[in-house]
C-alpha cells in the first residue's frame, strides 16, 4: 500500500515503514535502547531527505522512550533529581543543536554533517562497545569475575564543586558533570535524530557512577524530554517533522519493542553488548562508505524559494 | 478564485483574439481540464490539449504546412544545483548555483524536431527547446543565462528530466487535420502545485506566426495536503500535535502491553 509522506514528499510504502519501525523497535526493546541511531539511517537509506529522517524521528523516539519511562516509573526506577539536573542541560544542548542543525542547513552542508557525526559516532562507539563485549566474554570464559563498578574509586569529576545528594540513586555528585552530560547528549540528538540512549548509559554507569537500578529509567526521561523538545523546535523552525512518517513509526516501533525486550533477557549481558557494538560499528561504516564511495550522481537540486518577493 | 480561473482562461483567449487581427490565422485552444486535482496516491497522469488553426481570407492560399510548438511552464522557484567534488577522501558539496525562477515543471512539445521548424537564430529567440529556455542563474553579482552546455545548466535540467519535471518531445504534437491538432501533457506523481501556463506557438516556412496562451492548475488535496499546509503555516500547532500524538502513542502502547 503505497501512501504520500506530506513532509518528505515522497510516497512510501506503509508496510515497509512499518516493518522498520517494528525491527528497529525490536531491537530497542531487545538492548534497551531508543533505536534512533538505527532508524535515521534506515529512514535515509530509502529515500527520505537526512533532514526529514531527523526531525521525524524525534517524535518517534519521543513516543518509545515514553512508553518505557512510564513502566519504570512504576518500578520506582527513575531518580526524579537526577532527571531534573540532566534536563537542565539537555534541553539547552537541544535548542543549541536545532540551532545548528538550521545554520549547516543554510549552508547546504547539512547531509554531509548528518553522515560524518554518524561515522565517527557511531565509529567510536560501536568499536568500544564491541571491544568491551569481547573483553567480558573472554574474562567470563577465563572465570575471572567482571567487575563494572568498582567501589570506592574516585575520579576527578568526584572533585567538582556544587555537590548534590540524588537519594534514589544513592550517590552524592557535584552538577556540573551531570548538565554537562545532558547538554552534550540534546545537542547530539537533536543534529542527528538521535535519542542518544547508547552514549548516555555507559556515560551515566562509567562517568557518572549511576547505579544499574536508575540509569536506564533516568535516561529515558532525559530522551523523553529532550525528544519533545527537539520535535517542537523542528517543527516551528525548520518544517521538517513528518507526522505521517511518525506515526507509522511509532505504531511499529512500540510493537516490536515488546518483542524484542523478550527476547533480549533469554541473552547473556556480555553477548547483548557484544551484538550491540557490532549493529552500531556496521552502521557506522555503512555510512563511511557512502562517503568515501564516487555518489551515482555529483549534481543535487533543492529548492529554496517560492513565489517571487 | 479557483472558480474563476476557467473564466481567467476564456478572458485571456478573448484578448489573444483581439490582438491578433494583424495575423492572417488565428489559434484557438483548450485543455481538457482547467483545474486538476491531485490525491496523495496520485500516480501520474495527463492533460490534453485539443486546437485548430483558423484561417481568414487573409491567409496565403498556398500556406498550408503548419508547425506547432506548446510550452508548459509550472510554478516558478529559486533552486539550488550543488555539485559534490571529492576533498580529504570524501565526497562533499563544494560549488553550488542558484536559478531564480525557474519553472518547476517545464515541458516543450512539437510536431517535428525544433530544429527542422525554425533556424537555430529563431529556436534561441522563441526558446524552443530545453537548451533555447531561459534559466537564470546568479552567477556571482550578475543575473544571467549561460550556454546550454553550461555542467550546472545541463546537470539541472538532467535531474529535473529524470523526475518526468522537464521534458521535451518533438513528435508530441499530432495534427489531426493539417488545422486540427492535439497534444498531451503528461503530468508526474510529483508535480509542484500551482498554476501552469501553456504557452501555444504557431510556425510556418521557419517563422513565428501566431502564438496564443492558456492556463491550468494542479491543487493537491486530501489529508496529507493538510498536514503538509499545518506544518509549514503553524509550526507550532503542528510540533505540539505531533509532540501529543507521540506521547499518546507512548502511553497507549505501556497499557496495551502492560505486563502487570
Amino acid at each position: 500500500m503505497q501512501l504520500y509522506l506530506p513532509i518528505a514528499d515522497i510516497p512510501v510504502n506503509v508496510f515497509l515503514i512499518l516493518a522498520m519501525g517494528a525491527a528497529v523497535g525490536f531491537v530497542s526493546g531487545m538492548f534497551g535502547i531508543g533505536g534512533g541511531f538505527l532508524m535515521t539511517p534506515l529512514l535515509i537509506f530509502v529515500g527520505i531527505a537526512p533532514a526529514v529522517a531527523v526531525a521525524s524521528v524525534a517524535s518517534h523516539i519521543a513516543a518509545s522512550s515514553f512508553s518505557g519511562a512510564i513502566s519504570y516509573w512504576r518500578r520506582r526506577a527513575i531518580d526524579p533529581l537526577l532527571a531534573a539536573v540532566l534536563l537542565v542541560g539537555g534541553t539547552l544542548g537541544t535548542a543549541l543543536g536545532v540551532w545548528t542543525f538550521t545554520f549547516l542547513r543554510s549552508l547546504g552542508q547539512l547531509d554531509l554533517m548528518i553522515a560524518l557525526s554518524y561515522v565517527i559516532l557511531l565509529t567510536t562507539v560501536g568499536g568500544l562497545m564491541f571491544w568491551e563485549g569481547l573483553r567480558a566474554m573472554l574474562r567470563a570464559r577465563g572465570g575471572r569475575p567482571v567487575a563494572l563498578r568498582k567501589p570506592g574509586s574516585h575520579v576527578w569529576i568526584h572533585g567538582l564543586p556544587l555537590k548534590l545528594r540524588f537519594k534514589r540513586s544513592k550517590i552524592y555528585l557535584s552538577v556540573i558533570p551531570v548538565v554537562v552530560v545532558g547538554l552534550v547528549i540534546g545537542f547530539i540528538g537533536a543534529v542527528m535524530g538521535i535519542g542518544g540512549g547508547f552514549i548516555l548509559v555507559p556515560l551515566m554507569i562509567y562517568v557518572l557512577r549511576v547505579p544499574t537500578s536508575t540509569v536506564i529509567g533516568t535516561s529515558m526521561v532525559l530522551t523523553l524530554v529532550t525528544m519533545v523538545f527537539a520535535t517542537m523546535l523542528h517543527a516551528v523552525t525548520n518544517h521538517l517533522v513528518d507526522a505521517v512518517l511518525a506515526l507509522i513509526l511509532m505504531i511499529g516501533g512500540v510493537t516490536g519493542a515488546q518483542f524484542g525486550a523478550r527476547a533480549g533477557q533469554k541473552i547473556r549481558g556480555e553477548h547483548l553488548r557484544l551484538l550491540l557494538g557490532l549493529l552500531v560499528l556496521a552502521v557506522g561504516i555503512r555510512f563511511a562508505v557512502e562517503l568515501v564511495i564516487r555518489p551515482q550522481d555529483l549534481y543535487s537540486i533543492r529548492e529554496t524559494g517560492g513565489a517571487p518577493p | 478564485m479557483r472558480l474563476r480561473a476557467p473564466l481567467a482562461i476564456i478572458g485571456l483567449v478573448a484578448a489573444t483574439l483581439a490582438a491578433a487581427p494583424a495575423s492572417a490565422e488565428r489559434l484557438i485552444v483548450s485543455v481538457s481540464n482547467h483545474r486538476v486535482t491531485v490525491t496523495p496516491n496520485y500516480s501520474g497522469g495527463e492533460l490534453v490539449l485539443f486546437g485548430s488553426v483558423e484561417k481568414d481570407d487573409k491567409t496565403p492560399a498556398n500556406r498550408s504546412n503548419y508547425d506547432l510548438v506548446v510550452t508548459v511552464a509550472g510554478p516558478r522557484a529559486d533552486m539550488v544545483t550543488r555539485r559534490k567534488e571529492r576533498k580529504f577522501g570524501i565526497w562533499i558539496n563544494t560549488d553550488s548555483r542558484q536559478f531564480l525562477q525557474v519553472p518547476g515543471y517545464l515541458a516543450l512539445f512539437s510536431n517535428r524536431p525544433f530544429d527542422q521548424i525554425a533556424s537555430p537564430e529563431v529556436q534561441r529567440r522563441q526558446q524552443l527547446g530545453l537548451n533555447n529556455v531561459t534559466l537564470v542563474q546568479r552567477v556571482g553579482p550578475d543575473f544571467a543565462d549561460v550556454v546550454p552546455n553550461d555542467p550546472f545548466r545541463s546537470a539541472f535540467v538532467r535531474l529535473r528530466s529524470e523526475h518526468g519535471l522537464y521534458r521535451e518531445a518533438t513528435s508530441a504534437v499530432t495534427f489531426l487535420t493539417p488545422t486540427l491538432f492535439r497534444t498531451g501533457i503528461p503530468l508526474p506523481a510529483e508535480v509542484p502545485i500551482g498554476t501552469y501556463d501553456v504557452e501555444i506557438k504557431l510556425f510556418s516556412d521557419g517563422a513565428l506566426v501566431t502564438k496564443t496562451e492558456s492556463a491550468f492548475e494542479i491543487v493537491k488535496i486530501g489529508f496529507e495536503q493538510f498536514v503538509a499546509t499545518t506544518a509549514r503555516q503553524n509550526g507550532l500547532v503542528y510540533g505540539l500535535v505531533t509532540a501529543l500524538m507521540a506521547l499518546m502513542t507512548g502511553w497507549m502502547a505501556s497499557i496495551v502491553f502492560r505486563k502487570d
